[in-house]
């Protein structure tokens, strides 16, 4: 058998005999991946500079302006 | 704009921020230490061959997936909030915490995700030495982990090996050795890891009292309470040497924080330290409702000074020595600081407006003279103080600072008789006659979360107002986003994290409540 399929038959075997306990991890790993890359990420969570400006210059610029205008 | 900001909205960014951290924190101290402990008992196995500490490491590998699975992840919604909520500092620390950050992802992505699958479904499909030297690599990735994100947050308390680029308002990194190798950051480090493996090590001991105290597993409870008190007491012995030599670093870095968690307010030689206080209502300033009196107070003559300084009778400087100044030692007042770091941001504003305005030879010329160190050891140092308004916001809440320290501080000493007395009866063969022991040692292990929350609300309450030491204060670093956004997700963020710990809690205890049989890997 070659490696990849020695790899494949590794994890392949090690999923499909969870116990109890690993399977309860994995759905709550995949619940809260859902939720924190899908829901917060893109719902609550935006970059403020990317989503605002289009590039280095522009975020540098308003970050400058932010860190001069104390006024 | 920022003396219009809302100061809600800081506050609420800090509250969802420390809330955050402080549930990832839950989860990581475990991690870091259980996994060592479990790389000894499987080492313990393969070296003795003895099945028992196969069914023992089995059983607190179970334990360390449980809470690795849900810890997992935690700490990437600390990066959403540096993007959304503190955007201006994110950007201006941007290449400094790239670098570290990006290593942490990758190790914790190929060392920790690999060695993992292994640990758990390799038992009898791998070597025993293979499998052990995974479990090794598991836990020593995991600590490695914890490295770089320590190195980034040793940076903020001290920075080092970086200079100020105008141009794209960052700072660039200068020098990547010194700031991994920061005294700062070591110390950090290794004084977080060694809390980290206390931690695990009194998780072990107190998991172990309940199964003797429920009369089951005698064997497997006393055999795992010998690894975790030998391990539990010379990591706590380690915790307190770094912690002695990350109270130096404080003590030569942020003066402040180091006044604040020993409530002193006026410097001295030979300053004692405070082993026992209570603070009363009345305030030692009536204009600083901040800085409280003692109302009880037990000092050892001394101790202080040489803590800091290694000096018995050294000046440490107290709150008001660092606000007003000292000349005769030396101590900057918070004024003169705050002058400094004004033409610092003037320099800085100059610099924005000539580039603003086409004048390209003044705005290099303001560029470099920014650059320069000269400008950088005595105006850029103290950019931050620039945004300073009223210098009683640069004392930390030092109730807060003060008793975080303490219970730390007295936690730590009670650990120390812990493992000893856990050692004594479990070798003398006595342990399953003490039970008060046995039921203190199931509540010792809220205690361990408890002293190990404070050391880090010490570290972080305590620096500010600063979220970089001397740079950038908050007031600074918080994007203008409206308050109310920031309040909708700390709730949703407490739900959350509410959750996943109920979640770790029911999956733990009926992992536990099942015992050393279950298997640490496959069915």
């Amino acid at each position: 058998m070659n490696i990849f399929k020695q790899i494949f038959r590794f994890y392949y075997d090690g999923f499909s005999n969870l116990p109890r306990w690993g399977k309860q991890a994995w759905l709550v790993i995949l619940i809260k991946l859902f939720i924190l890359f899908v829901v917060l990420r893109i719902f609550f969570f935006p970059n403020f500079l990317k989503t605002n400006f289009k590039n280095d210059t522009d975020r540098s610029n308003h970050v400058l302006e932010n860190l001069t205008n104390i006024n | 704009m920022l003396e219009t900001l809302d100061l809600s909205l800081i506050n609420w960014s800090r509250a969802q921020f420390a809330l955050t951290a402080m549930y990832h924190w839950v989860f990581v101290p475990l991690t870091l230490g259980l996994g060592i402990l479990v790389a000894i008992m499987e080492t313990l196995y393969v070296k003795t061959g003895n099945q028992e500490w196969k069914r023992i490491t089995k059983f607190w590998m179970t334990l360390f997936g449980i809470n690795f699975a849900i810890g997992v992840a935690t700490g990437i919604i600390l990066e959403f909030e540096f993007g959304t909520n503190w955007s201006n500092y994110s950007w201006f620390v941007g290449d400094i915490f790239g670098a570290p950050l990006a290593i942490e992802g990758i190790l914790a992505f190929f060392m920790e995700s690999t060695f993992i699958a292994i640990m758990f479904f390799g038992w009898n499909k791998v070597s025993k030495s293979f499998h052990l030297a995974s479990t090794w690599l598991t836990a020593i990735g995991a600590n490695i982990s914890a490295l770089w994100i320590l190195v980034a947050n040793g940076w903020m308390q001290k920075p080092v090996g970086m200079v100020f680029n105008p141009e794209t308002a960052r700072m660039e990194m200068t020098n990547f050795w010194e700031v991994l190798f920061s005294p700062m950051a070591v110390h950090k480090f290794l004084h977080t890891t060694s809390s980290g493996f206390v931690l695990a090590a009194i998780f072990v001991i107190g998991v172990s009292a309940w199964f003797i105290l429920k009369g089951r597993e005698i064997v497997f409870a006393r055999k795992s309470i010998v690894v975790g008190a030998v391990f539990g007491f010379l990591a706590l012995i380690y915790t307190i040497v770094t912690g002695d030599s990350s109270a130096r670093d404080i003590a030569h870095y942020q003066p402040m924080k180091f006044a604040a968690f020993e409530g002193l307010y006026n410097g001295s030689e030979g300053a004692g330290l405070v082993a026992l206080g209570l603070f009363s209502e009345n305030s030692t300033d009536p204009k600083n409702q901040n800085l409280k009196d003692f109302a009880v107070k037990i000092e050892i003559p001394n101790i202080l000074s040489y803590m800091a300084f290694l000096n018995w009778n050294a000046f440490v400087p107290g709150i008001n020595d660092l606000i007003k100044g000292n000349e005769k030692y030396g101590v900057l007042s918070a004024t003169e600081k705050i002058a400094r770091g004004k033409v610092a941001i003037e320099k800085l504003k100059a610099f924005k407006d000539a580039k603003k305005s086409g004048q390209t030879a003044l705005a290099d010329s303001l560029k470099a003279e920014i650059m320069s160190p000269d400008f950088q050891k005595n105006n850029f140092k103290y950019f931050g103080y620039g945004y300073i308004a009223d210098t009683n916001t640069l004392v930390p809440s030092v109730a807060f600072s003060f008793y975080s320290f303490h219970i730390m501080v007295v936690l730590g000493i009670y650990f120390i008789f812990f493992f000893l007395f856990a050692l004594y009866y479990t070798l003398k063969g006595k342990i399953h006659k003490k039970r008060k022991f046995l039921h203190i040692a199931i509540w010792t292990i809220p205690l361990a979360y408890l002293a190990s929350q404070a050391g880090w609300v010490l570290a972080e309450v305590g620096r500010q107002p600063w979220v970089i030491q001397d740079l950038m204060p908050t007031i600074a670093a918080v994007t203008k986003i409206s308050a109310g956004a920031v309040q909708v997700t700390f709730w949703l963020f407490a739900i959350i994290f509410t959750t996943l710990l109920i979640a770790e809690i029911k999956i733990l205890s009926r992992q536990i409540k099942i015992g050393p049989n279950t298997e640490g890997g496959t069915k």
